[in-house]
């Protein structure tokens, strides 16, 4: 890298009280590059971002250098550092639908940022913001401008926040998790924007994310982080060759979306174990590949377990005619994993809400085992409800934050009439134990595990009844790869310790592959595709399907993308009229 | 700490056959209603990384709060110790009347027209005002909560005709329902319970139905339901103990509010004439107040102190359960 780094990071330490969340960090981005930091929950990765742009608390200590064309940010005095962010530096956030502010019309809200960096009058603000909702493809500018921010969908919106990022044309832009609350399909088209936009306004992009498979798509170089280090960084060609860190190395080998498609069936997902040497204090990380079990066959063709005939739900309230659910039939067999995908509010959730009866279907039937269970209430229900159990997404909300994990387990058997207490207690350690955690789990609190551990007590609070159907509900998508890894092996081991069927929903392509012996995708209430595993990859029929599959990032390590290089060839392929860009050329240093 | 008591109260109504819940001790009773720190996982702080303070020790931080819990359990103390301390009715002519404060050690609070001893009345009068505050925050509560939590968790028509009845007694003046009770029925410490708890059970209610709409959403209470619970375990062991750090800081100010409607009462001459509260206490002192300005000020005082703490009290319990006040340190 000969140019002089536009960014340069050097020794930076991010302290909570006694708490560090980012230690010694070192890192430099280059005019017009794309450096990712990728990390798990909690390795610091949003802290730096914050530190970056002095956005941490109050109560937070900076430490190290920060230097930003030359200019030390950490002892800049405040009014120069806002004359800095939102102009040379902006930033855009995670979750689009909190970021802006409801009661402004989003032409306000871009204006805003024009009028204070650039001192726009109104009129030359608004054609200005025009301009720039026109660079991010919101369709119909014009009418859009003065709409309010609840209008727009989850793309859209974030669409608005980048153009209030860049709408001061910064050097630097920071995106942390850009995605992350989006659909597979509307990530691309996000992703792709950005990097537009970078090459449009030769503009460095600091990518904050936890996708691995997103950064070798996108990213020049990357920085693996964990625990406020960073453990490994080089191009990303160099990382996905040939990692040399054995946590990047377990990161790559624990993400499903990258290259190979594995099965179930046929193997198992490496797990990184994490231990700590108690000599030195470092960390080791080591790759556990664990020996795939044999499974039985898919059974043959016998009775269904479930059977939906024309399942119609319709939310209350909904115009008539307007079904979450439009008309669903498919069935699951004994042993069977069925995967469900399809993006938010393709009636995915809805529908495994109406299978387990916590939501009433208008119409059609849902047969169990045999016996209709639609038409049934109350008590009579009960018998129903202990063969048929959920487990929900967020492990932070699905368990009572009120009740230890005992409580939890003891409530669920104590409902189910089984009386004895000793039993009670003796299922509710064999359960705990089978989910991999300890048996002193039980007499903790929920708040006191992590999101996979958690994850784990709502899988065993579902499965402590000894269900034959379990409907997981986006069972990782809350969680970290490496997590996900685990509780996607743990519950391959369920299943076949236990036999269950599992109806698998999820969003995430590259999960359901793995997991599911039969896969359904979901769009607008209907199931518009199904078939088996293999088949729906490689020979998808549906136009939906394929949208998919395609949005699936794959680490072709930036051919899909202008390439930091060919920035120096020009504009491969102009996104706006240059028109819109000359406003300002006068004032570009 | 008297003002845990109508919480753990309501506590035990609402999870009687709780066998995890029985065996605890008061305190760790408290810290576990605290439950977990809210912002946690908002601050993405690893496993390793400092515990969050607790509910309790947030409290207890809070110098103004403790001064309040302290005069409290002063006040409280003075209330179930005034028959050994005061024997006899404090009603009983002792003494020469009107004794300024000082003048008989004997009777170092002075005595009132009549001769009867101050310090006893203040004694037993903080016997009526507390018992009066604690039943009526119990009545408001109870009914307060029972309607609350049906309106948010059924939602519908039970919410609509729930809400419409709120209304009612929320349009009502509270203090003029209370004259109009009094003048028919005999002015007891139950009746005038009771009444001040049917005029401050809305506000309650409201409160309780806010939580319970927005925790009903939640997906432990999905999966309570798919686990083949009944309403009333989902309702008072699954959802009530989540939505009850605001009503626990409510109460606080309830009893402070029952205790300043009782003294008015009984200032105007409408309380029960047969016990003395403090409110009492004034209003038979305010003929000499001009001579025996003492006859007021002192039960005046012990209004204010016991009203105040109260006060604290509730703003130190809603900074120690509010996430967002919670320190990071």
């Amino acid at each position: 890298m000969n140019a002089p780094a536009l960014l340069d990071v050097r020794g930076l330490d991010v302290h909570f009280g006694r708490h560090q969340a980012v230690r010694g960090l070192d890192f430099s981005i280059a005019p017009g590059e794309t450096l990712a930091l990728v990390g798990e929950s909690g390795c610091g990765k949003s802290s730096t971002a914050l530190a970056l742009m002095r956005l941490l608390p109050a109560d937070a200590r900076l430490g190290g250098q920060i230097l930003f064309e030359g200019r030390d940010l950490t002892t800049l005095p405040a009014p120069q550092l806002r004359a800095l962010r939102g102009n040379a530096v902006s930033m855009i956030f995670q979750e689009p639908m909190t970021s802006l502010n409801p009661v402004l019309t989003i032409g306000d809200q871009v204006a805003e940022v024009l009028r204070r960096h650039q001192g726009l009058t109104s009129g030359a603000a608004r054609r200005r913001v025009l301009e720039l909702l026109e660079l991010v493809r919101i369709p119909e500018p014009q009418r859009r401008i003065d709409d309010y921010p609840h209008t727009l969908s989850g793309g859209q919106r974030q669409r608005v926040m980048i153009a209030m990022a860049v709408a001061c044309r910064p050097r630097l832009l920071i995106a942390d998790e850009p995605t992350t609350a989006l659909d597979v399909t509307i990530q691309e088209q996000i992703l792709e924007l950005l990097d537009g936009l970078r090459r449009e306004f030769s503009m460095a992009l600091l990518l904050i994310t936890h996708d691995l498979a997103m950064v070798g798509q996108w990213a020049d170089r990357v920085a693996v982080m964990h625990g406020g280090e960073i453990v490994e960084q080089g191009s990303s060609r160099q990382l996905f060759n040939g990692a040399r860190h054995p946590y990047t190395r377990g990161l790559l080998g624990a993400s499903l979306g990258l290259g190979a498609a594995p099965h179930y069936r046929a193997e198992r997902l490496p797990e990184i174990a994490s231990s700590i040497d108690p000599q030195t204090g470092a960390r080791g990380f080591t790759l556990v590949q664990g020996r795939p079990t044999p499974f039985p066959p898919p059974p043959a063709a016998a009775a269904p377990l479930l059977r939906l005939e024309e399942l119609h739900v319709r939310h209350p309230g909904a115009k008539p005619g307007t079904h979450a659910v439009d008309g669903v039939s498919f069935e699951i067999a004994r042993g069977e994993t069925v995967g469900l995908v399809g993006e938010s509010g393709c009636g995915k959730s809805t529908l495994a809400k109406a299978i387990l009866r916590l939501v009433e279907p208008e119409a059609g039937r849902i047969v169990f085992d045999g016996a209709e269970v639609s038409a049934l209430s109350g008590r009579r229900l009960r018998p129903f409800r202990r063969q048929a159990q959920m487990v929900f997404q967020d492990p932070y909300a699905s368990l009572n934050p009120r009740h230890s994990v005992a409580a939890i387990l003891d409530a669920a058997l104590r409902a189910h009439g089984v009386d004895v207490r000793q039993e009670r207690e003796r299922r509710a350690r064999r359960i705990v134990d089978q989910v991999g955690l300890p048996t002193t789990a039980l007499a903790r609190y929920p708040h006191e595990f992590s999101g996979g551990q958690r994850q784990r007590i709502g899988i065993a609070r579902a499965l402590v009844l000894e269900p034959a159907l379990l409907v997981c509900d986006e069972p990782v998508s809350a969680l970290d790869v490496s997590i996900q890894a685990q509780v996607l092996n743990l519950l391959v081991d369920l299943k076949r310790e236990l036999g269950l069927s599992y109806l698998f929903i999820s969003h995430d392509l590259s999960v359901v592959r793995y997991i599911a012996d039969r896969v359904l995708v979901m769009h607008g209430g209907r199931i518009v595709e199904s078939g088996d595993h293999r088949s729906v990859w490689e020979r998808p029929q549906h136009p939906y399907t394929r949208s998919l599959i395609a949005a699936v990032p794959a680490p072709d390590f930036g051919a899909r993308r202008g390439g930091y290089a060919s920035r120096a060839g020009g504009l491969s392929r102009p996104i706006c009229d240059t028109q819109s860009l000359t406003v300002h050329e006068s004032q570009a240093p | 700490m008297d003002t845990t008591k109508p919480a753990r109260i309501l506590h035990a109504a609402a999870a009687p056959r709780h066998s995890a819940t029985s065996t605890l001790a008061p305190r760790s009773w408290l810290r576990r209603l605290a439950g977990p720190p809210r912002h946690a996982a908002a601050h993405a702080v690893d496993a390793d990384g400092p515990a969050p303070a607790t509910t309790w020790r947030l409290f207890l931080r809070n110098r103004a709060a403790l001064c309040g819990a302290v005069a409290l359990a002063l006040i409280a103390l003075l209330a179930l110790a005034a028959p050994w301390l005061f024997p006899g009715d404090p009603l009983d002519m002792v003494a020469e009347p009107l004794l300024w404060p000082g003048q008989d050690p004997h009777y170092w609070l002075g005595t009132d027209s009549l001769g009867r001893d101050l310090a006893a009345g203040i004694a037993h009068g903080a016997r009526a005002s507390m018992l009066i505050g604690l039943a009526a925050a119990a009545v408001g509560l109870t009914l307060g909560t029972l309607a609350g939590a049906c309106a948010g968790y059924f939602g519908g028509r039970t919410d609509a005709a729930l809400g419409r009845l709120v209304e009612l007694f929320q349009a009502t003046p509270s203090f003029l329902f209370m004259i109009v009770v009094v003048t028919i029925a005999p002015p007891t410490i139950g009746v005038i319970s009771l009444t001040i708890g049917l005029t401050s059970w809305p506000t309650v209610a409201r409160l309780v139905r806010a939580e319970f709409r927005a925790l009903k959403e939640r997906d432990f209470v999905l999966a309570a339901r798919s686990l083949g619970y009944g309403n009333t375990r989902i309702i008072f062991a699954e959802i009530l103990p989540n939505a009850l750090p605001p009503v626990i800081v409510a109460t606080s100010v309830m009893v402070a509010t029952a205790i300043l409607m009782e003294s008015a009462l009984s200032f105007l001459g409408l309380g029960d004439p047969n016990r003395v509260s403090w409110g009492s206490l004034i209003g038979s002192g305010r003929d000499m107040l001009r001579s025996a300005w003492y006859l007021t000020a002192i039960p005046g005082g012990a209004i204010v102190v016991a009203v105040l703490s109260l006060n604290l009290v509730g703003d130190g319990l809603n900074e120690a359960f509010s996430p967002r006040l919670r320190g990071r340190a």
